[in-house]
């Protein structure tokens, strides 16, 4: 999933990275094929070039590496607003068929069943980004008909809902998954599957999503990770591990 | 509102934290992963401080404990978790449960409680982003409006700004004369301490000049601040940069501290509670 993730992103790309797996995939493609993308975390850093993968959202290695820093005012008003980011790479507690994402509440806002942490920066990067990747695991309880809460809004009720909301941004075009690829359908805005993982089955993946699921007339299969990619996310999680360690 | 060019005096934690946090007061305490306040917040529980409303972006493990310990009556924030690891066990517990009091939610994204610290400094009564369209959020909070642009007629919303009673800093230095220096990852502190009444950091040292300073250090003058107090330490488990590195370690531990209501009270009798300082 993250060797998938990673290779959607190019050296052209100044990319928006949320914590986790995100920041994983964004920093994978650094390593391999895309060294000079630019990467922004919303605590303020620009062109981030971390050795290990930061456990949070402002750990010193961003900052330090970074070609420089602004404050949280400037990065959300200035460069996200802006208008100067091209892909923001979000995760998601729950996905819906036409890509609106949960991270706020499972359940009834007030009586949650599970409280998540909110929308920190995600409802504006989905809003602002030129375009924006989903990273997340596949299964039901994260592929849902309709989300419990839009914390990022997506395609909403699919077709042009963004441009009736007067959005002018692409929104999600890419959902990667530990099964698969997703993207919208060009007019009905919802999410099909246009590549299957190597091994994994159509009904896998209907079994894994709930909603009655689409594919692509054209459905490719996942190029399997390379020797050199597998290599490369082993010694980013390997450093990460030891530096985390050691505090 | 003039604010008075006095010099901010250099005062005990214990004392500047007495002479501006009131049961009752809206306070932020600022620090975006970076220089989080923690000892400030700690004096706060020692003097057992009520019914806050607590205001910060990433309320982070500092607010866990506050809430925890039943300062709160109120959160305001953006993004609450403990970051790369998981939930705020004590805010959920607190939200979800009552305990040890009841806490009211009042939820943003970062941008637009960014945008609300910003129009707070700037002594507006709302600041404007293009957010919030199409996502629940508005639906559960009275401080986000949409209004058209009066030039294009763009739909925009507008967020209400933030002017808390106290701001709170962690912040690397300052000088004899209270001007404060913030530099690495600098969050809203800026912000945060002009759009309070009163504002108050804590630094890791004094020093006869802020000099030299990266270039994008933030100085504070030392009469946009009301106390400065001088904490060696005090934003760990968070870092100073220049100082000190974060403790993930104990980030990670947390989650287990925090998990139990028992283990947790434990924790802050013997981390908080009995610090050098403390009223015995």
């Amino acid at each position: 999933m993250t060797v998938a993730a990673a290779r959607a992103l190019r050296s052209s790309d100044v990319c928006f990275v949320g914590i986790g797996a995100p920041s994983a995939a964004s920093n994978l493609a650094r390593a391999l094929h895309a060294p000079d993308v630019t990467l922004i975390y919303e605590s303020g850093p620009i062109g981030c070039r971390p050795t290990v993968l930061p456990l949070s959202i402002g750990d010193p290695e961003l900052s330090e590496t970074a070609l420089t820093t602004v404050s949280v005012p400037e990065m959300f008003a200035y460069w996200l607003q802006g208008g100067r980011i091209s892909i923001g790479f979000l995760g998601a507690a729950q996905i819906d068929r036409f890509a609106n994402i949960n991270t706020t509440v499972i359940g009834d806002y007030r009586r949650p069943q599970v409280r998540l942490p909110g929308s920190g920066g995600a409802a504006e990067i989905a809003r602002s980004c030129g375009q924006i990747y989903v990273i997340v695991a596949h299964s039901r309880r994260a592929f849902v008909e309709r989300v419990d809460f839009v914390t990022s809004f997506g395609h909403g009720e699919g077709g042009d809902h963004r441009r009736r909301l007067g959005v002018r941004t692409a929104g999600p075009t890419l959902v990667i998954t530990d099964l698969c690829l997703l993207r919208p359908d060009p007019d009905s805005k919802e999410l099909t599957v246009f590549s299957l993982h190597p091994g994994v089955t159509r009904e896998q993946v209907r079994e894994a999503t709930g909603w009655p699921l689409g594919f692509a007339p054209e459905v490719a299969i996942t190029p399997p990770p390379t020797p050199v990619e597998l290599a490369a996310l082993r010694d980013l999680n390997a450093r990460t591990e030891r530096s985390h360690a050691a505090g | 509102m003039l604010r008075s060019r006095a010099v901010a005096p250099i005062l005990s934690l214990q004392d500047a934290i007495a002479e501006n946090v009131r049961d009752g007061d809206a306070v932020a305490l600022e620090g975006f992963t970076h220089l989080i306040p923690f000892a400030a917040g700690h004096e706060i529980v020692r003097q057992g401080r009520r019914d806050l409303t607590l205001i910060r972006m990433t309320p982070d493990l500092l607010y866990d404990q506050l809430i925890g310990m039943g300062c709160a009556s109120r959160l305001v924030f953006s993004w609450a978790g403990n970051p790369g690891v998981g939930s705020l066990h004590r805010v959920r517990d607190a939200f979800e449960n009552g305990w040890p009091r009841p806490l009211e939610l009042e939820e943003h994204s970062h941008a637009g409680l960014a945008t609300a610290y910003a129009a707070g400094a700037a002594g507006l009564p709302f600041g404007v982003l293009r957010g919030y369209a199409g996502t629940d959020l508005v639906r559960y909070t009275d401080s986000v409006r949409f209004l058209a642009c009066p030039f294009t007629g763009e739909e925009l919303a507008a967020v209400r700004s933030v002017r808390p009673d106290v701001g709170i800093i962690h912040a690397q230095r300052a000088d004899r004369a209270g001007n404060v220096l913030v530099e690495g990852i600098v969050g809203c502190q800026k912000e945060v301490v002009l759009a309070a009444t009163r504002a108050v950091a804590t630094v890791e040292e004094v020093v006869d000049d802020l000099r030299p300073a990266s270039p994008n250090s933030v100085v504070l003058p030392g009469w946009t601040l009301k106390a400065v107090a001088v904490v060696a330490g005090g934003a760990r488990p968070s870092y100073a940069h220049g100082y000190y590195g974060r403790d993930n370690g104990f980030y990670l531990a947390w989650d287990a501290i925090s998990r139990d209501r028992d283990r947790f009270l434990g924790w802050i009798r013997a981390n908080v509670l009995q610090e050098a300082g403390a009223p015995t």
